[in-house]
């Protein structure tokens, strides 16, 4: 596979765990309680954890001078390939976690079947990374049930959430042009064919959570091409304000 | 970033490793923990190499530090450097590294089946460490590290941390 292609597919899978894990960042010290807290800033830090192993990966294949910094706090927004969905802000709590649950899914669906690519550091990525989501949907799946199945409030947030994030799933299921090229090659992961097991765990959960499954037949997309919604500009400002400000600082 | 699958020490290298320990659990060494995948001198430079419990740990590059300043004092130059594959188990944490998590006040991984049944609540068998109590719940999925969750052992009250089984 050609670096650029290898690199640019790579972005493709480790932007959404950068992005995610920024989201759940923002949480720190405001989770609706002490525990939830905690548990999201530790989703955070797996996801934080799974960035750098990419992103080392991936300034190793583009030379000496480019870091794992530069990947993460350098890009312009087009850049960055993560989907829309991860990047939707942290509304309420109910927005919190469906959204951390249709990523968690679609996560360990992908990670299961990179972890058989044939480049080999991707597939070690992958099966660490399978350890980590497995727990992290647990977590999500868990509290989709309790508040779905919870009070008449938690119930009806949850399904405007469930609701609104909808039309953000079907671009996990997207290919590019990179990915092509990588599933070709043995590298990456065919993501169409994850649709109808993803849809199916979604909906049992949702089911077993008293939450319907919207009839939505228009989807969003453009974050994997680079076209982000608004909400990624101002992420992105507080992503890399340090960096941009005082450029070249270290810890 | 390479891939290791066999665990490679030199004993005589072992005593060195065996003084560094986890900054989160001081009273592990890492050895213990069984985080060091290689240790060979090559070149008169001690070559070491780690592999993380969990992507995000914070604790790894402390640990390379620490390896580098114990061989410092013996006068013998280190290099450290990650490995992903073959990824860290809970099985590789040794049998006395299990008995200084309880005394620390940390239950130990129970097996791969019972540790769901532990954080899914559907069975009481994680031991409170400090009174040897198995009527403990569950507190949270998520607990001080992500290596850990959070209990609370119903007969003495005490809240402790329970170090997932990860396989």
């Amino acid at each position: 596979m050609k670096k650029e292609n290898l690199i640019q597919y790579i972005y493709g899978i480790a932007d959404n765990a950068l992005i995610l894990g920024q989201r759940l960042s923002e949480l720190c010290g405001h989770g609706p309680n002490l525990e939830t807290d905690i548990a999201c800033t530790n989703m955070a830090l797996d996801l934080l954890g799974q960035t750098r192993s990419y992103y080392q990966y991936a300034a190793h294949l583009s030379g000496e001078k480019v870091t794992e910094d530069d990947i993460a706090f350098l890009r312009t927004e087009r850049q960055y390939k993560n989907v829309l969905l991860v990047e939707q802000p942290n509304t309420n709590f109910a927005y919190i976690i469906t959204r951390q649950f249709f990523y968690d899914v679609f996560h360990l669906l992908l990670l299961q079947e990179l972890q058989n690519s044939k480049d080999e550091t991707l597939a070690a990525i992958a099966k660490k990374g399978i350890k980590e989501v497995s727990y992290h949907q647990r977590f999500s799946s868990d509290w989709i049930k309790r508040l779905g199945d919870g009070t008449e409030v938690s119930h009806q947030k949850t399904q405007e959430a469930v609701n609104d994030l909808w039309k953000f799933t079907d671009e996990l299921f997207q290919l590019t042009e990179e990915d092509k090229n990588a599933v070709e090659l043995g590298v990456g992961v065919d993501v169409s064919l994850l649709k109808e097991k993803y849809y199916q765990i979604v909906g049992e959960v949702l089911e077993e959570a008293t939450l319907s499954v919207p009839e939505l037949k228009w989807f969003r997309k453009g974050g994997k091409e680079g076209i982000h919604s608004e909400h990624m500009g101002y992420l992105l400002s507080d992503l890399q304000y340090m960096q941009r400000t005082y450029p070249n600082m270290k810890w | 970033m390479t891939i290791e699958l066999e665990q490679h020490i030199d004993p005589k290298l072992f005593s060195i490793l065996e003084k560094v320990s986890d900054p989160e659990i001081p009273v592990l060494s890492i050895m213990d923990m069984g985080v060091v995948r290689f240790a060979q001198m090559v070149n008169n430079i001690a070559q070491i190499k780690i592999t993380p419990t969990y992507s995000g740990c914070p604790a790894m590059d402390v640990i390379g530090d620490d390896i580098i300043n114990a061989f410092s004092q013996e006068n013998i130059e280190a290099k450290v450097s990650l490995v992903l594959s073959p990824a860290w188990t809970t099985d590789w944490i040794t049998p006395r590294g299990r008995k200084a998590l309880e005394e620390y006040g940390i239950a130990a991984p129970l097996e791969e089946d019972a540790d769901k049944e532990a954080l899914l609540g559907n069975k009481k068998i994680v031991k409170c460490p400090q009174c040897g109590s198995t009527n403990t719940k569950m507190i949270s999925q998520f607990g001080s590290t992500a290596c850990k969750a959070l209990f609370q052992c119903e007969d003495c009250l005490e809240p402790f941390d329970y170090f997932k089984c990860l396989k």
